[in-house]
C-alpha cells in the first residue's frame, strides 16, 4: 500500500480542497452523517462505544490511553449534568497537528465531540484552546460553531429528537500546564491551572464536580471518520493495538518539516523520506519521536524502528504527541537539553515540591556545565535529581522533565563529559573546526 | 460491621480502617506517624508537599498516604526502602531553596521543617546553585513573614479560604518563582488571621509581636483559658522569667477546636504596657501617690467597716472577673450588709430581675451549633463578639444549616445566610413580634404574649419556616439584644418564639465569665447559686445613675466597660470612697477613685471562668505578677481579714473555688423564665441604643493590646 494514498485521511480528509475549513466541504467529505444518523436515532450509545473500541483508537494526546475504553468509564446514566471537554491546549513543544485541525478541519473535531458526548450521556461539552491560537484556529473554530448551530446539528432538542448537545469555546491563557487534563479542568473553571491530585479521577469528579471525560482533539476528530467507514478500516490502518493514522508533526533538521497525517506505524526511515530527508543531506544524529518530554532515541535505533506506540515504547521510548524533533550531527545535546529543561523549569506550575524544586536545579546544573563550571559528578547527580522527580509528582510535568535528562545523559554521556572536561566547548563545535 | 469498615494492612500490621479514609487517616490514630507538611486535618487535602510518600503494594510509584483513599486488603509501607527514600528526596528538595537561618528564625526548636530534616535530611547539601530569595510581604501587624523560608505547603492559603471564609491569601506566579501572597499589597484582616502562624509548618509566618522575643526552647508552656468570650478558648501561655510572652491554642474540639481568635492570642501584649500598676496608689490633692500594700488595705477596709454601719455600699464586677473573685466579692458585700452587687455594666434593662434567667447560657453546647438545622441569632455582631463561635456558625452554614439573622443592617458573615432580617436596632422588639406572628402562622400555635403582632414580612416567614424546617433548632440572643433597652420583653418574646418552633432558647453570655457572676451571685437579686435574696438590692444601673456612698469597683474601667460610661462617671465623682481594684492605672479615675489596688490580669492569677455552655475551666497562675500586683481574689480574702469578716482563710484559689462551689451547691445552666412580661409598645430611638462591640475594646487587657488596637478593626470600630 501507499503511505500517502488520501484515501487514508482521517482528520486532514478535506486538506487539499478550498477552503477546507467550510461545512460545505465537510459535508463533501461526508461530514455529519454519522451524527444525523445519531440525531435519527439509528446508533445507540453503547454501539458507538463499542464501535470505538474496536477501532483501537488511542488517546493523540500523549498518554495513548484506550478512547473507547476511557468513553465506558463514564457514568452515562447517572443523574445530573455530566460534562465532555476537548482539549485543544496544544503544547507540547514540537506538536502542532491539533492547531491544523482546528484551521482546515473544525467541523471534524464538532461532530467528534458531538459523537462522544451523546455516547457518554454528556449534554455540554467544551472546548479549551490555547491562548497562542488566538490569531487563526480560535476564529476559525469559532466560526465553523456557528455554523453548526445554524444548521441544526447543535442545540437543544435536535430536529425534533431528544438529544441536546451545547459546544462552548474557552480560550486559554498560554500555560502549558493547561494541557494536562485536571489542570485544564481547573483554569476552565476560572482558576490557576494546577493539576488535581488522582484520584477521584475526572470520569468520577471532573469539571466543577461533575463527571466528565477529556479527549485530545485529534482523538476527536477521528471518530466521524470512524463511524462512517467502520472500526474494522480504521484499525487495519495501523498495527495490533492501535488502529488508524498519526499526524507527525515533524521539525527540526529535514528537508520538508510539517504536519503529515499517516497511518500508523510507518517506518520511521519513510517518514524521514517523505520529510525529504535531513536537511542538507547531513548524517542523522538523533529524534524525540513523540514531543519534547518523552526520551530521545539515537539515529542507529530509531532508523529501525516503527511509529507507533507499542514499537517506541518497546525501543525505551514513547510516540507521544507524534511530534518528531529531527537533530542532524551538528546538534550539541547539552544545549538541546538545556532548552528543553528550560522549558519544564519555566512551565513548572510550582505546586508539588519535587517538580517545583527540581525543574529549576536540573536546568541551573546544565547552565553551570555550559558555563565551564561543571564537575565530573554532575552527570550523575543530574540523572539521581531527575530520578527523585520522576514518579513523585501529581501530574505528569515531573515525569515530563524528568525523561529527557535521563536519556539525553545515558545516550549521550560523553558529549557532556567532553564539555564539563573542556571548560563548557561542545564537542560538536570541536568536531567542526576539525573537519573544516 | 458495615461494607464500609475494611482491612488494610500497615508495616505489616493490620488496621481496621472505613471506606473514603485516607491512608494518614487511618496511621495517624494508630500512632504510625507519616512525616508531613501540607496535610492537616482542619483542611483540605492538597497532597502538594509529596512529604507523605509511602509504599504501596502493587503500585508502581509511591502514593501520598494523604491524598490516598484506602482499599480493602491494602499494604501500605510507611518505613520501607522505597518509602524512605521518597520521603528523603521530598527533604532534599525542600531544604535546597530553604534559608540556613535556623539560629535567627523565631519558629527554631519548634518547626516542622527542622524536625524532619534531622530524620530525612542529609548534613551536607548537594545543592550548589543559588538560592531562592523572595520578598517579604507586609501582611499586618499581627503576623510577621519571612517568605525565602516558605515551602509552598499553602495551608495558609487554604485556611484563609476554608476556615475563615475570606481569601486574603493566594499563590501568585507559578513554579520556583510561585509566591505566597496578598496579591495586592494589603493585611490580611479576618479575626481568626492569626492561626496561620500555627499552621505555617516553617518560618515563613510568625508572630509579629512575639518576633525575637525569646527560643521555643526558653519557654515553659501552662495551659490557661481565654479571658476575652464566653466560649472560654483553651490556650496555652508560653511564659519565661515568669513573664507571658505568647499565647497559642491548646485544642479543645468541644470548644474553640484546634484554633483561637486573634484577640486571645495576641491580647496578653496589653499585660506588660507603661501604664501597669505596680503599687497601691491613693489619691491626695488631685493627684495619685503610690502606698503599701498594708496602708492601703487598711484604709480600705476602715472606710468601708465605716460605709457598713452607716451608708449604702455599692459593688460592681466585671463580668471577666473570675469566679473566686466574684464570688469572694459578694461575700464580701454580703457580709457588709450590701446586696447592691451587680456585673451586668453593659445592660440597660434590668427591669424584670424577678424574671431573669437563674443561669443564662447559650442554650446548647458550642460543639452542637454545627449540627444545627436552624439557627436564629438576634441582634449580635457575633463575629467581634465571639469570634469561634461565629466560625461554628460558619461551618454550620456551609454544611446545610440555615442560619438566620434579625440584626442591624451591615454585618458580615461569610458564608451562605438563610436569612438576613434587617432591621434598625430601636426596631428590635417589633420586628422581633411579627417574627412571633410568622411563627404562629407556621406552627398554628398562639403565644399568650398579649401585643399586636405588626406587620409580618416574607422574611418573617422564612425565617419561621426555617426554624421549622428540623428537629435541631437554636434562638440566640447576642450583646445588642441583652444590651438592649428593651431586654427583658425581647428574652420574653425569643423565649416564646422558641418554645412554639421547639429551639433552644439562648444567650451570648458577656465577656469570659458572665454565667460565672451568675452562678456566684454577682447580682443584687440573688445569692450564690441562684438562692433569691431577702431583700433584693440596688442593680447595675441603678448603682450607676444614682450614687451609693462607697464603691467597690472589680476590674473595669466605667467610661469604656458600663453602658453610659460618661454618665457612670459622673455618678460615681458623687461617692465619698471608691476603691478600684485594677490592673492598670486608667487616667480617668483620678476623677473619682480614693484608692486603686493593682490586681494580677488573668494571666497572673489562679482562677476559674465559667462559659457560655457552663463549663467551669480552672487554670492556674502562668506568670509573676507585675510589681506588687497581686492576684484578685487574695486581695478580697485580706481585705476580708481587715475587716475582721469570718471565713476568709483561704490559702489558695482552690479553696476559694471550693467554697464557692459548696455554697453554689448543684446549679445547672437553665434560661427559663418565670413569667412574661406585660409587652407594651415601647418607643426606642436609635440615639439611646447600645453600640456593637469594639472586637478590640471589649475589655481593658484587649484595649492596651498594641498589636490589636494597629488592625484595621481596630481603626474601623474606633469611633464606636
Amino acid at each position: 500500500m501507499s503511505w500517502l494514498d488520501k484515501k487514508n485521511l482521517v482528520a486532514f480528509a478535506t486538506l487539499g480542497r478550498d477552503e477546507p475549513w467550510t461545512l460545505a466541504n465537510y459535508r463533501a467529505t461526508g461530514g455529519y452523517e454519522s451524527w444525523e444518523k445519531i440525531i435519527r436515532g439509528e446508533i445507540s450509545p453503547e454501539e458507538i462505544i463499542d464501535i470505538v473500541k474496536a477501532s483501537g483508537l488511542r488517546g493523540r494526546g500523549g498518554a495513548g490511553f484506550p478512547t473507547g475504553l476511557k468513553w465506558s468509564f463514564m457514568p452515562r446514566n447517572a443523574p445530573g449534568q455530566k460534562y465532555l471537554v476537548c482539549n485543544s491546549d496544544e503544547s507540547e513543544p514540537g506538536t502542532c497537528h491539533d492547531r491544523d485541525i482546528l484551521r482546515y478541519n473544525p467541523h471534524a473535531l464538532i461532530e467528534g465531540m458531538a459523537i462522544a458526548a451523546y455516547s457518554m450521556g454528556a449534554t455540554v461539552a467544551y472546548n479549551y484552546i490555547r491562548g497562542e491560537f488566538y490569531a487563526e484556529p480560535v476564529p476559525r473554530f469559532e466560526a465553523a460553531l456557528r455554523e453548526a448551530y445554524d444548521a441544526g446539528l447543535l442545540g437543544k432538542r435536535l430536529r425534533g429528537s431528544d438529544i441536546d448537545f451545547d459546544l462552548h469555546m474557552f480560550v486559554g491563557a498560554g500555560a502549558y500546564i493547561c494541557g494536562e487534563e485536571t489542570g485544564l479542568l481547573e483554569s476552565l473553571e476560572g482558576k490557576p491551572g494546577k493539576p488535581r491530585f488522582k484520584p477521584p479521577f475526572p470520569a468520577h469528579y471532573g469539571l466543577y464536580g461533575r463527571p466528565t471525560t477529556v479527549n485530545n482533539t485529534y482523538t476527536l476528530a477521528s471518530v466521524p471518520t470512524i463511524l462512517r467507514k467502520g472500526a474494522e478500516w480504521f484499525a487495519d490502518l495501523g498495527p495490533e493495538k492501535s488502529g488508524g493514522t498519526a499526524i507527525y508533526s515533524v521539525s527540526g533538521h529535514v528537508e520538508k518539516p510539517g504536519n503529515y497525517e499517516l497511518p500508523m506505524g510507518i517506518p520511521f526511515r519513510e517518514l524521514l523520506e517523505i520529510c525529504g530527508g535531513v536537511l542538507g543531506g547531513k548524517k542523522l544524529k538523533a529524534v524525540i519521536p513523540g514531543g519534547s518530554s518523552v526520551p530521545v532515541v539515537p539515529a542507529e535505533i530509531i532508523m529501525d524502528l516503527n511509529m507507533d506506540y507499542d514499537s517506541l515504547s518497546e525501543a525505551g521510548s514513547a510516540l507521544g504527541t507524534g511530534a518528531v524533533v529531527v537533530m542532524d550531527e551538528t546538534t550539541c545535546m547539552v544545549s538541546m537539553l538545556e532548552r528543553i529543561s528550560r522549558f519544564y523549569f519555566a512551565e513548572s506550575c510550582g505546586q508539588c515540591t519535587p517538580c517545583r524544586e527540581g525543574t529549576g536545579w536540573l536546568n541551573r546544573m546544565i547552565l553551570r556545565i555550559m558555563d565551564g563550571r561543571g564537575q565530573a559528578e554532575d552527570l550523575d547527580m543530574l540523572v539521581n535529581v531527575a530520578n527523585k522527580i520522576e514518579g513523585h509528582t501529581i501530574c505528569a510535568l515531573g515525569d515530563a522533565a524528568a525523561w529527557p535528562v535521563q536519556s539525553f545523559i545515558k545516550h549521550y554521556r560523553h558529549e557532556f563529559q567532553y564539555m564539563i572536561e573542556h571548560g563548557g566547548k561542545s564537542i560538536v563545535e570541536a568536531k567542526g573546526r576539525a573537519a573544516a | 460491621m458495615s461494607d464500609d469498615d475494611i482491612k488494610i494492612e500497615v508495616n505489616g500490621v493490620p488496621m481496621s480502617a472505613r471506606k473514603g479514609q485516607m491512608i494518614i487517616q487511618v496511621t495517624d490514630p494508630a500512632g504510625v506517624y507519616i512525616p508531613r507538611f501540607c496535610y492537616h486535618d482542619k483542611l483540605s487535602i492538597a497532597a502538594n508537599c509529596r512529604m507523605c510518600l509511602v509504599e504501596v503494594e502493587k503500585a508502581p510509584k509511591p502514593l501520598p498516604a494523604c491524598a490516598t483513599p484506602v482499599t480493602d486488603g491494602m499494604k501500605v509501607f510507611t518505613k520501607s526502602a522505597a518509602a524512605i527514600a521518597a520521603q528523603k528526596a521530598t527533604m532534599e528538595f525542600l531544604l535546597i531553596n530553604h534559608p540556613l537561618d535556623c539560629p535567627i528564625c523565631d519558629q527554631g526548636g519548634e518547626c516542622e521543617l527542622q524536625d524532619l530534616a534531622m530524620g530525612f535530611g542529609r548534613d551536607v547539601s548537594r545543592y550548589n546553585e543559588r538560592k531562592r530569595v523572595v520578598a517579604d510581604k507586609d501582611i499586618g501587624p499581627l503576623v510577621s513573614t519571612d517568605m525565602t523560608r516558605c515551602i509552598h505547603c499553602t495551608r495558609c492559603v487554604r485556611f484563609t479560604e476554608e476556615i475563615a471564609g475570606l481569601q486574603e491569601l493566594g499563590t501568585l506566579g507559578r513554579g520556583e518563582n510561585m509566591e505566597i501572597g496578598t496579591y495586592i499589597e494589603r493585611s490580611v484582616d479576618h479575626e481568626l488571621s492569626g492561626n496561620v502562624i500555627d499552621l505555617c509548618p516553617v518560618g515563613a509566618l510568625n508572630s509579629r509581636p512575639f518576633r525575637f522575643r525569646a527560643r521555643s526552647w526558653e519557654m515553659m508552656q501552662q495551659a490557661t483559658v481565654s479571658p476575652h468570650d464566653s466560649v472560654g478558648s483553651n490556650l496555652f501561655a508560653h511564659t519565661m522569667h515568669g513573664k507571658l510572652l505568647r499565647v497559642v491554642p491548646r485544642p479543645n474540639e468541644a470548644l474553640n477546636e484546634t484554633w483561637i481568635a486573634d484577640r486571645d492570642r495576641f491580647s496578653y501584649a496589653g499585660i506588660y504596657t507603661d501604664d501597669r500598676l505596680e503599687t497601691p496608689v491613693f489619691r491626695v490633692d488631685g493627684e495619685f501617690r503610690p502606698t503599701d500594700w498594708a496602708t492601703a488595705l487598711q484604709r480600705v477596709a476602715t472606710r468601708l467597716g465605716e460605709t457598713a454601719k452607716e451608708g449604702s455600699l455599692g459593688v460592681l464586677a466585671a463580668p471577666g472577673a473570675t469566679l473566686e473573685e466574684h464570688y469572694l466579692l459578694q461575700k464580701l458585700a454580703r457580709d457588709l450588709g450590701s446586696n447592691n452587687i451587680d456585673h451586668r455594666l453593659h445592660a440597660m434593662d434590668l427591669g424584670d430581675d424577678d424574671n431573669d434567667p437563674p443561669f443564662p447560657w447559650l442554650g446548647a453546647a458550642v460543639a452542637e451549633l454545627e449540627s444545627a438545622d436552624a439557627v436564629l441569632v438576634v441582634g449580635s455582631h457575633i463575629r467581634h463578639e465571639v469570634p469561634v463561635l461565629a466560625h461554628r456558625l460558619r461551618k454550620a452554614g456551609l454544611a446545610g444549616s440555615q442560619i438566620n439573622f434579625l440584626n442591624p443592617a451591615g454585618f458580615e458573615y461569610l458564608f451562605p445566610v438563610h436569612e438576613y432580617a434587617e432591621t434598625p436596632l430601636s426596631q428590635l422588639q417589633p420586628q422581633l413580634v411579627a417574627l412571633l406572628g410568622a411563627v404562629e402562622a407556621v406552627t398554628g400555635r398562639r403565644s399568650e404574649l398579649a401585643v399586636d403582632r405588626g406587620a409580618i414580612s416574607d422574611a418573617h416567614r422564612r425565617i419561621a419556616d426555617s426554624l421549622m424546617s428540623g428537629d435541631k433548632s437554636h434562638v440566640v440572643l447576642g450583646h445588642l439584644a441583652t444590651r438592649h433597652p428593651g431586654y427583658s420583653k425581647l428574652r420574653a418574646i425569643a423565649t416564646e418564639i422558641a418554645r412554639l418552633v421547639g429551639a433552644t432558647m439562648g444567650y451570648i453570655p458577656e465577656s469570659c465569665n458572665a454565667a460565672g457572676a451568675y452562678m456566684a451571685g454577682v447580682v443584687p437579686h440573688r445569692a450564690p447559686g441562684g438562692k433569691p435574696v431577702a431583700e433584693p438590692g440596688r442593680n447595675a444601673r441603678q448603682m450607676l445613675a444614682e450614687a451609693c456612698d462607697a464603691y467597690v469597683l472589680l476590674g473595669f474601667e466605667p467610661q469604656h466597660d458600663t453602658a453610659e460610661g460618661q454618665a457612670a462617671i459622673e455618678t460615681l465623682r458623687g461617692a465619698s470612697f471608691v476603691v478600684m481594684l485594677a490592673s492598670w492605672l486608667d487616667p480617668t479615675a483620678i476623677e473619682y477613685a480614693d484608692v486603686i489596688l493593682p490586681i494580677g490580669t488573668f494571666a497572673e492569677t489562679a482562677g476559674t471562668y465559667v462559659n457560655m455552655q457552663g463549663d467551669q475551666q480552672s487554670f492556674s497562675g502562668v506568670a509573676e505578677p507585675v510589681g506588687d500586683a497581686r492576684p484578685g481574689w487574695k486581695v478580697l480574702r485580706v481585705l476580708g481579714n481587715q475587716l475582721e469578716l469570718d471565713g476568709y482563710e483561704y490559702n489558695n484559689a482552690a479553696e476559694v473555688l471550693a467554697a464557692a462551689n459548696a455554697d453554689i451547691g448543684v446549679m445547672r445552666p437553665d434560661n427559663t423564665i418565670a413569667r412574661s412580661p406585660a409587652i407594651n409598645g415601647a418607643q426606642y430611638s436609635e440615639a439611646e441604643m447600645p453600640r456593637p462591640s469594639r472586637i478590640y475594646g471589649i475589655d481593658p487587657l484587649v484595649r492596651r493590646a498594641r498589636p490589636l488596637q494597629r488592625t484595621r478593626d481596630a481603626k474601623r470600630t474606633a469611633d464606636r
